[in-house]
């Protein structure tokens, strides 16, 4: 492995460049272009959670005014196949096939059941109101505690049961660990359903060319190639010819890594038409056809010994995931990361883990920030909290006696998870000291003693980060989880380079450029990447995982690394110096001496304008590739720990986050201040789902919550201010050392605000195991209100 | 639209944009922000949720900053409308366009165009506004992406900056 240079780009706060355009109004989001004639796409969605279609006349629509076509079901087969997620990391895993279009039946309320193309938006609406259908409504499974039971509702009557998935693992003694104990602690912890909500909804622009074959889709989407790829699988093309473009990404968070039905449907329906065809989601079909997540029950129970160790977790599951497993990924994947994810920063010996996956007649669910980790932490952080009361023990020093230390990894824990290069403790000490632990406890119990509902929560957290090719190739799904940077120099002298990761928001542009000036030794301002079209990016990841920094900017360090040698060989050629004895330093070659002997734009003209006055032999390749497939790991694992200091209104049951703090080590850090971005970013996110944010549905399936005036999310005013700090442990098997950095924010806010809350109603006995903590549930554990409502 | 292919009532509007005025005859149900993006192309503002929650469809209207989802291009007639566009031309931003970006106040930047001028509203109105006071007048705004600290930072900045232009 080749060292690092020392000093540089890596690690320097810079803003973005890239934000410039959007601070002049001058983003470039998918629905900002048009091309005159477009045509625009309205679904038709069922207004039933669980529903026979019997019959659809589409007949007035199709006459109706400024109306191009309306496509049934039996229409778009022509031009798509249909889809079904599987995947060998799930075997048994139940998922009906997936259509553009719903054929005999709607499983969910929102469902698209129809597609009009219009002229304009507003007539493809007006004519989607003029399509009969006459539906059977069948019983919906709303209610996903009852799916198991044996009457309840099907979410499909033709599968026989609602169980999609099932795991169980059992590592080590756990009867044992549970009946030697000397204190058990257990809770029931309800997680409700969420999601992400990019401001930026779902967009496509969709155009066939039909004499050369060829379909073009601009589409805001975290990974470009996989619908590239997918694109040409549904629809039967060369993927050489099929182009996706992800031009701005207003946001994605996972809810822009799936295969929908809405976006093969408008593909197919240009292919049919052989005209641009544009759909934009509206807040409430987004709300409506947007993967949901998190909608969980967690039955856990944690073994203490009479030393204070942890010795076992016994854990059951039960995950909602809706009325399909998400395409191509599966929805299940959260489901096994909040299994592995428990109890990581502490080393126990037995674990036992049961896990039901069933399915719901509401949106389907997928990867959201963070997957299944909030989850983890948010039970496993109860349980420790819960512990430490019980024992009468400071809940930090209940943490740092358990949690798994530098001598004890690398570790394959009993819950299968990977640990390596964790710095708990001195994440622990970091956080102490920044948040003034013994001073701040002092204050909390003088606001207590005059009255006021105060309280401080911690909560540790492992997120493992930078998902390697084994995740998704073992289980034989197509996701490419190795990334290439492609990058020449220009006869100016500025590079020019291509990544196959993705630009969501997150900055990993300016990452990546920050790596290759660094790796090559020009200006960062000389630095040009190109992110998110598959005619010129090289094919591989895009945004998921926060894997930007850990492998995109290994790819980068690489190609850099080439085209810096690549250079210095034709400058050893025309200085008659030898290569080694020369650098590049702020994109000039010096020698040994530090003396500039040329710039790289001398060089560079040279090499692309005068070659003949390169010596014989010498063929300049400044154009290089670099991919970069980790050989270790099949994640990175990350550590940290939040903190979160809440008060309680005890007569209105509103709480006021007033502070939250994070320590975290993410390795190391590419660019400190956009790394923060992210994870404050997380952190409210992970604040929302705590605090506000539901997918409510009715006991019917019908979706209660589908505008953003219902489905609350965190704004400036109830947003604390969060402090940050880094310790940083490099990952050991790779050059720059970064982990990911994106969802960390995420994965423990939740649990650390929880936490507070308890902390806040302990004294008056009161406790509180679901989120979001909603005044009302405040007020009920308060005992300030009682009778029949939400637990 | 060029080509009126159903005949939709249309109302003839006169309206100033971006200082210049523009006769139109506009579809009576088209809201403002539509009109500005679609048949301007003005897509500075954005369409975040069509029914004035999230705010990235902020645009000014006489002065005041209002959801451009909430108003019908037919309702504009008359009216002085600003848009990102026309207020970054103007140069009124500039010390809170240098303070977003110093301060990494944006992310995906969908949500960036209505922060700006619901924040130069505030900083016209109320020379030292404190954190506090910021975070309660863009609390019409959403942003998914920053969490909001660096944005009421860069608000912050801003308003020192002015206060120091001012000579106060």
């Amino acid at each position: 492995m080749e060292a690092r240079a020392p000093s540089g780009e890596i690690g320097r706060a810079r803003p973005d460049a890239r934000t410039r355009r959007f601070l002049a109004g001058c983003g470039r989001f998918t629905g900002d272009t048009r091309p005159v004639g477009a045509l625009h796409a309205c679904f038709l969605r069922s207004p039933h959670a669980n529903a026979r279609i019997l019959k659809i006349d589409a007949q007035a629509a199709r006459r109706a005014p400024g109306v191009e076509a309306v496509f049934l079901s039996d229409d778009l087969a022509r031009a798509c196949k249909s889809w079904r997620t599987v995947s060998t990391a799930f075997p048994g895993l139940v998922s009906p096939t997936q259509r553009p279009l719903a054929q005999d039946r709607v499983a969910f309320q929102g469902e698209p059941v129809a597609l009009v193309v219009a002229e304009s938006r507003a007539l493809a609406e007006d004519a989607a109101e003029l399509i009969e259908v006459e539906y059977e409504p069948l019983p919906a499974m709303a209610d996903y505690r009852r799916g198991l039971e044996e009457d309840a509702p099907l979410a499909h009557p033709e599968t026989g049961s609602n169980r999609a998935w099932s795991l169980d693992v059992a590592t080590g003694d756990v009867e044992a660990a549970f009946a030697q104990a000397a204190c058990v602690v257990e809770d029931e912890i309800v997680f409700s359903r969420h999601t992400g909500v990019p401001l930026e909804p779902r967009t496509i622009l969709a155009s066939f060319d039909p004499s050369a074959q060829r379909l073009e889709a601009r589409i805001s989407h975290q990974m470009p190639h996989q619908m590239q790829a997918h694109l040409a699988d549904l629809l039967d093309l060369p993927m050489s010819r099929v182009r996706v473009v992800a031009a701005d990404v207003g946001g994605g968070f996972g809810v822009k890594m799936h295969v929908y039905p809405e976006e093969i449907a408008v593909c197919a329906a240009t292919r049919l038409l052989g005209r641009s065809v544009l759909f934009v989601a509206d807040r409430v079909e987004s709300m409506l056809s947007d993967v949901h997540a998190r909608e969980h029950v967690v039955r856990a129970r944690m073994a203490v010994s009479d030393e204070g160790r942890i010795t076992a977790f016994d854990i059951d599951d039960l995950h909602g995931i809706g009325a399909y497993s998400v395409y191509p990924r599966s929805s299940t994947m959260e489901t096994v990361m909040a299994i592995r994810a428990m109890g990581a920063p502490y080393r126990f010996e037995a674990y036992r883990a049961r896990a039901n996956v069933v399915f719901q007649n509401k949106a389907m669910t997928g990867q959201y920030r963070s997957v299944g980790h909030p989850i983890a932490a948010t039970v496993t952080e109860r349980l420790v909290d819960r512990a430490a009361r019980a024992l009468g023990v400071d809940p930090l020093a209940f943490r740092r006696a358990n949690y798994v230390r530098p001598q004890d990894m690398p570790l394959v824990n009993p819950a299968g998870l990977r640990l390596l290069d964790l710095s708990h403790e001195a994440c622990l000490d970091r956080m102490m000291a920044l948040l003034d632990y013994e001073a701040l406890r002092g204050e909390i119990e003088e606001g207590r003693a005059s009255g006021r509902i105060i309280g401080l929560g911690f909560a540790a957290f492992v997120e493992m980060t930078a998902s390697g090719t084994e995740v998704y190739g073992q289980a034989g799904v197509p996701v490419a989880a190795v990334d290439t940077v492609t990058l020449a120099l220009e006869p100016d002298g500025s590079l020019k380079a291509a990544a196959s990761v993705a630009e969501i928001g997150q900055g990993i542009g300016q990452g990546i450029a920050q790596i290759l000036a660094e790796g090559v030794g020009v200006p960062v301002e000389s630095v040009e990447v190109a992110l998110g079209d598959t005619a010129s990016a090289p094919h591989g990841g895009g945004a998921w995982s926060s894997r930007g920094a850990a492998i995109g900017g290994e790819a980068a360090w690489g190609a850099a690394r080439k085209l810096r040698g690549a250079i210095l060989e034709v400058a050893a050629a025309l200085t008659q110096e030898a290569a080694d004895a020369l650098d590049i330093v702020a994109g000039g070659v010096v020698d040994a001496s530090g003396r500039e002997r040329m710039t790289l734009r001398a060089l560079a003209e040279t090499v692309h304008f005068r070659g003949h006055e390169l010596p014989e032999g010498v063929q300049a390749q400044l154009a290089v590739a670099h991919s970069y497939r980790r050989e270790r790991d099949a994640a990175i694992p990350t550590n940290g720990i939040q903190a979160s200091l809440v008060e309680i209104d005890g007569d209105t049951g509103i709480i006021r986050c007033r502070k939250h703090w994070v320590v975290e080590d993410c390795g190391r850090v590419v660019n400190p201040l956009l790394v923060d971005g992210q994870i404050r970013g997380g952190v409210v996110q992970g604040l929302g789902a705590a605090l506000f944010e539901e997918c409510r549905y009715d006991g019917a399936g019908e979706f209660l919550s589908a505008s953003l005036a219902d489905y609350l999310l965190p704004m400036a005013f109830e947003t604390p201010d969060i402090e940050i700090a880094h310790v940083e442990t490099p990952y050991s098997g790779s050059v720059i050392g970064a982990k990911g950095a994106g969802e960390c924010g995420t994965c423990a806010a939740a649990a650390a605000f929880l936490n507070a809350v308890n902390d806040a109603i302990a004294p008056q006995g009161a406790s509180i195991s679901a989120t979001p903590v909603t005044p009302e549930r405040v007020l009920r554990a308060l005992g300030r209100i009682n009778g029949e409502g939400a637990p | 639209m060029t080509v009126d292919f159903a005949q939709e009532a249309r109302v003839r509007i006169e309206t100033r944009v971006n200082g210049r005025t523009i006769r139109a005859e506009v579809p009576a149900r088209l809201s403002l922000v539509e009109w500005l993006r679609d048949e301007l192309g003005l897509t500075g503002s954005h369409v975040g949720c069509e029914h004035g929650v999230c705010g990235a469809c902020t645009i000014v209207v006489d002065g005041s900053c209002l959801r451009g989802c909430l108003m019908f291009a037919a309702q504009a007639d008359g009216c002085d409308v600003e848009t990102i566009e026309g207020a970054v031309a103007s140069g009124r931003l500039a010390a809170l366009q240098e303070a977003f970006y110093r301060h990494a106040a944006l992310q995906c930047g969908f949500c960036t165009s209505g922060m700006l001028l619901t924040a130069a509203e505030l900083l016209a109105r109320e020379r030292n506004p404190g954190r506090q006071r910021i975070r309660e007048e863009l609390s019409g705004n959403y942003c998914r992406c920053t969490g909001y600290q660096s944005i009421v930072d860069a608000v912050e900045v801003a308003a020192r900056a002015q206060q120091e232009e001012n000579g106060s």
